[in-house]
C-alpha cells in the first residue's frame, strides 16, 4: 500500500513498524509533525506519548524509558537538539539505545526553521560531553524517514547505542509517496542488561560513571572498539557513478538537488555521478574511496563545508582527488543550476 | 557505620570490589540513615524484585552501591525526568527518585516541579542540608538567610542571593501530588516521624496511587565544618524555623486518578494507505510545477490535488511547500514534481508549469520557467514587467468564474479546470477529479460546485484558447 504522506509524519509510520513502545518530546518547528503523529497514534497502540516540559526533560525520559529495555525515541531541531546533547552522552556512556530524530533547521542560535545541515558535526562527531559516538543515519527521501527510522532502531539495539536519524527541514516537510512496511517488528528481549523491576533484572545497573581513571579509560577503549566494529554497518548509494569523471555527493535533502544536477550534466553530455552516504557515522569510507578513485569530487551541502570536511578526511590520502564545494545556508537551498555550474567549473579546472 | 538494613546487598562491591560494608557518606550525615529507612521498607514491602532506584547526582550518586533492587544512575538534576521516563515504560512497578537540595532545588527543579504536576507514579526523595554536598559546601537554593558556604563567604544575603526555597510549600500548590511531608533525621523521635512518612510514600507507590514527596532535613556536618551534634543541632534549631516540618497533604485514601481508556486498534487501521496501484514505469517525461499566490487562495491544496492524484496512479510524487524570503510577505508557493523515475531535488527551480495567483510571485517566478513552459495566471492579475517570451502565456478568469459560481474562494479549483483542458498534468481526468473530490472529504457538500468549477473553466479554455 502506498500512502502520501508527510516526511515527518513518515518517521512515526517507521517508529510503529519497528516496535517503538514510548515517545518523550517538546514541540519544535520543524519537527512538531513527529510529535504530532506520535501523540494521536502510540496512545491507539498501548504505547507512551508524553510531552516533556523541555527537551533536557525528554532527552533524561528517553534515558529512563531506555533504561528499561523499552524501544525509546524522541524528534527535536537545532537549539532543542543542542539541549539533548548531554542526554546522548550519557546514553552513549551508560550503553543505552535510543533513536533521536534531528529535522535540522538553520542555525546558529535560534536562526529560523528554513532547511539546513549545520547540525553534521554535532550529529556526527559528538555534540556532547566525552569520547562517543552516535550512530547516524541519513535519509533523503520519505520512504526513508519511514525505512531509516526502522534501521536505527535495529542498529541501536544491535550496538546498544543511541542512533540520529539526521534529517532536515526539506524532508520533514516535504510530501511523498511512501511504501507501507509489510511487518510490525517485535522489539528484542534485554534482560540481560536492562532494569525492568523484575528479579531477573535486580542486579543489572546502568550508568556512565567509572570513578577510577582506570576504569574509565578502559570503559572509553571498550567504546572505541564498539564503534570500530559498526565498520560493517556503513551504508551508501551511487547513482550513474561507473563512468563517471565527476563525482558530486551530499547526504538528504542536499543528495537530491545533487541527483537533480547529475541529470542536468548529463544532459549536457558531462558524465557526472552521485556518491551518497546512508551512514554518516559509522562513514563509508572504502565506498567513497572506490567511487571517487581518479575522479574529481564536488560537496553538495547546506552547511559551511562540515560535510566537506568530512569527505576530505575519508578520502584514500595517497591518491588525492580535488575537492569542491557549493553550499547555502540561513535556510536557502542549493539550486540545480548552481551545482551543475560549479560542477562545469571544476571540471574545467586544472588537474594539478 | 550504620547497622545493615535488609533491602542492602551484603557487601557494597560497587564501592570498590572488596567485601566492604562501610558506605562512602561521613560521619554525622543524614544520607546513611535515610538510606537504612528506605531499604527497610523495601524489605518489609518485598518489593526488591519491583522497584528500580533512581541515584542523582550529588552525595547520593552512589546509591546504587547499596540498595539491592533494580539501579539507574541519572544526570545531575535529571533523576525526576529519568523516574518519569521508567514510571511510564514500566506501568505498575515501585520507582523511586532520591534528590538532593542542589539536584533537585536548582539544576533539576523544573523536571521535578513538573513531574509532580504530572502526578507521576514514583516517589521522590528530597533530601535538604542547606548546603551542596558532594562539590564541597557551596550555596544551595535551601541554603539560610546568612549562612556562610563557600559561594556565600560573607553569608547568604536575601538581597542577592533570595530566600530559601521551600519546596514542599512550592509543590503543595500543585494538584496532582497524593502525598507532601517534610521531615527531619536530626534526632531519634523524628527519624520515628521520617521512618512513617517514607513508608507511606512508598506503599503508596506500591499501591499505584499517584506522586509522592517528601522532604527530608539532613545534617552535614563535614560541609558546615562543625561537630556532628553540633550539625543536628543546626538541622533542628536552625532548618525548622525555615522549613517546619509536618505533613502538608495526604490524600492516599482518595481513589486514584484514572487515565481515560483509549480504543486500541490495529497498525493497519492506523495507518492506511491511500493507494493500491503499482509504481508506473510507463514512459512518462517527469513534469514539474510550480504553484504561487497569497496565502489562503489555496495554492499549497492545488497543488496537493495534483500530487495526490500522481500518488493515486502510481507516480513517484513530491510536494514541498515554499522556503526561504517569498514566504513572507504574505506569499507561498509549493513545487510539485511528478516522475515515473526516482525525483531528484523536491524544490523546483525551474517549472515547466507556472500557475500564479499573486502579481508578486508571477513576477518573481516567470522569468524561472522552462524554455517551452506554460504559464497560467489569474486575468486580474496587472502585469507591469515583461513576460518570457519562449513559453506560452494564458492570461485565464480563474477568480471570475470561481466568484460567478459563488465560490470566490475556489478560483484554485478553476485553474485546476484550466490544467486538465489543456493536458498538462500528464494524469487520467478522472483520477485528477477523484483527488480533488477527495480534498474535500471534510466538507462534502462542496464537491458538486467544485467539479462545476472545473467544467466551466474547461469550458471556457476550450472556447477562448483552444479553438
Amino acid at each position: 500500500m502506498r500512502k502520501f504522506i508527510k516526511g515527518n509524519e513518515a518517521v512515526i509510520v517507521g517508529a510503529l513498524y519497528a516496535g517503538c513502545e514510548t515517545y518523550f518530546g517538546y514541540p519544535i518547528t520543524p519537527a512538531s509533525e513527529i510529535a504530532h503523529s506520535a501523540a494521536l497514534l502510540f496512545p491507539q497502540r498501548g504505547k507512551v506519548f508524553l510531552q516533556a516540559e523541555c527537551e533536557t526533560g525528554a532527552i533524561n525520559m528517553i534515558y529512563g524509558s531506555a533504561s528499561s529495555g523499552k524501544m525509546s525515541m524522541t524528534a527535536s531541531s537545532g537549539p532543542g537538539m543542542s539541549l539533548m546533547c548531554e542526554g546522548i552522552s550519557y546514553l552513549a556512556g551508560a550503553q543505552l539505545p535510543a533513536v533521536i530524530v534531528n529535522v535540522q533547521r538553520a542555525g546558529p542560535g535560534l536562526g529560523n526553521i528554513g532547511p539546513e545541515q549545520g547540525d553534521y558535526n554535532q550529529a556526527v562527531k559528538g555534540g556532547g560531553h566525552g569520547n562517543y559516538k552516535a550512530i547516524v543515519l541519513a535519509p533523503s527521501s520519505v520512504q526513508e524517514m519511514c525505512d531509516l527510522t526502522i534501521k536505527a532502531f535495529e542498529l541501536a539495539y544491535k550496538y546498544r547505542n543511541p542512533a540520529i536519524v539526521l534529517t532536515d527541514a526539506v524532508l520533514g516537510q516535504v510530501m511523498e509517496s511512501l511504501d507501507i512496511p509489510d511487518k510490525e517488528l517485535t522489539p528484542p528481549t534485554v534482560s540481560d542488561w536492562a532494569v525492568q523491576a523484575s528479579k531477573e533484572t535486580r542486579n543489572n545497573l546502568i550508568c556512565s560513571i567509572y570513578l577510577q581513571n582506570d576504569l574509565q579509560e578502559k570503559h572509553n577503549w571498550l567504546l572505541d572498539a564498539k564503534y570500530a566494529s559498526m565498520d560493517v554497518d556503513t551504508a551508501s548509494k551511487n547513482y550513474l557513478t561507473d563512468d563517471a569523471e565527476i563525482i558530486l555527493t551530499g547526504y538528504g535533502s542536499s543528495a537530491r538537488i545533487a541527483r537533480s544536477a547529475v541529470d542536468a550534466l548529463r544532459a549536457e553530455g558531462i558524465k557526472a555521478g552521485l556518491f551518497r552516504p546512508i551512514t554518516l557515522f559509522p562513514f563509508p569510507e572504502k565506498e567513497l574511496q572506490k567511487v571517487s578513485k581518479g575522479k574529481k569530487i564536488l560537496v553538495v551541502e547546506l552547511s559551511n563545508g562540515q560535510y566537506r570536511d568530512d569527505v576530505i578526511l575519508h578520502l584514500d590520502r595517497k591518491n588525492y582527488v580535488p575537492v569542491e564545494l557549493v553550499n547555502r545556508m540561513g535556510g536557502m537551498l542549493v539550486t540545480t543550476e548552481a551545482v551543475v555550474t560549479a560542477a562545469k567549473k571544476l571540471m574545467e579546472a586544472d588537474n594539478d | 557505620m550504620i547497622k545493615k538494613a535488609e533491602g542492602f546487598y551484603e557487601y557494597f562491591q560497587r564501592k570498590d570490589g572488596s567485601k566492604t560494608k562501610a558506605t562512602h557518606y561521613c560521619a554525622g550525615c543524614g544520607h546513611g540513615i535515610i538510606h537504612k529507612l528506605i531499604a527497610e521498607a523495601l524489605a518489609d514491602f518485598n518489593l526488591q524484585d519491583d522497584t528500580i532506584f533512581v541515584s542523582p547526582v550529588g552525595c547520593g550518586a552512589f546509591c546504587y552501591y547499596y540498595f539491592d533492587c533494580g539501579n539507574v544512575a541519572a544526570p545531575h538534576g535529571r533523576a525526576s525526568a529519568v523516574a518519569t521516563g521508567l514510571s511510564r515504560a514500566l506501568p505498575g512497578k515501585v520507582v523511586i527518585s532520591y534528590q538532593g537540595d542542589g539536584d533537585l532545588g536548582a539544576i533539576g527543579f523544573n523536571n521535578a516541579f513538573q513531574a509532580a504536576n504530572r502526578g507521576e507514579k514514583f516517589v521522590c526523595f528530597f533530601v535538604n542540608n542547606a548546603i551542596y554536598g558532594m562539590t564541597g559546601g557551596q550555596m544551595a537554593p535551601t541554603t539560610l538567610p546568612g549562612q556562610k558556604t563557600v559561594t556565600s563567604p560573607m553569608g547568604r544575603d536575601v538581597a542577592t542571593d533570595g530566600f530559601p526555597l521551600k519546596v514542599c510549600e512550592v509543590f503543595n500548590q500543585l494538584e496532582a501530588p497524593v502525598f507532601i511531608e517534610r521531615v527531619s533525621v536530626a534526632d531519634t523521635k523524628r527519624i520515628m516521624k521520617a521512618k512513617k512518612a517514607i513508608r507511606k510514600a512508598i506503599k503508596i507507590q506500591q499501591e499505584g496511587r499517584g506522586y509522592a514527596f517528601v522532604e527530608i532535613l539532613s545534617p552535614c556536618p563535614t560541609n558546615m565544618k562543625i561537630g556532628a551534634v553540633e550539625a543536628a543541632q543546626f538541622t533542628i534549631n536552625a532548618m525548622e524555623a525555615t522549613f517546619p516540618l509536618g505533613n502538608f497533604r495526604d490524600r492516599s485514601a482518595e481513589p486514584p486518578l484514572v487515565a481515560n481508556k483509549i480504543p486500541q486498534k490495529e497498525l493497519s487501521e492506523l495507518i492506511v494507505g491511500s493507494s493500491t496501484a503499482e509504481a508506473d514505469t510507463s514512459n512518462f517525461t517527469a513534469k514539474e510545477f510550480k504553484f504561487c499566490g497569497f496565502g489562503g487562495q489555496g495554492i499549497l491544496s492545488l497543488g496537493l490535488v495534483l500530487a495526490n492524484a500522481g500518488n493515486s496512479a502510481g507516480k513517484n510524487v513530491s510536494w514541498f511547500p515554499s522556503y526561504g524570503p517569498e514566504q513572507r510577505g504574505g506569499t507561498a508557493s509549493c513545487s510539485v514534481v511528478l516522475a515515473n523515475q526516482e525525483i531528484g531535488s523536491p524544490s523546483v527551480d525551474k517549472p515547466d508549469v507556472l500557475v500564479a495567483m499573486n502579481q508578486p510571485s508571477l513576477e518573481k517566478f516567470a522569468p524561472t520557467v522552462k524554455k517551452g513552459g506554460v504559464i497560467i495566471y489569474d486575468e486580474q492579475i496587472p502585469v507591469e514587467f515583461d513576460l518570457p517570451k519562449d513559453v506560452s502565456v494564458y492570461a485565464f478568469p480563474a477568480a471570475k468564474i470561481a466568484t460567478s459560481k459563488g465560490v470566490p474562494k475556489a478560483a484554485n479549483t478553476a485553474l485546476l479546470g484550466s490544467l486538465l483542458a489543456l493536458d498538462l498534468i500528464g494524469l487520467p481526468e478522472e483520477v485528477v477529479l477523484a483527488a480533488l473530490a477527495d480534498s474535500f472529504a471534510k466538507k462534502p457538500a462542496l464537491v458538486a460546485k467544485n467539479m462545476e468549477i472545473v467544467e466551466t473553466a474547461k469550458a471556457w479554455m476550450k472556447d477562448n484558447i483552444l479553438s
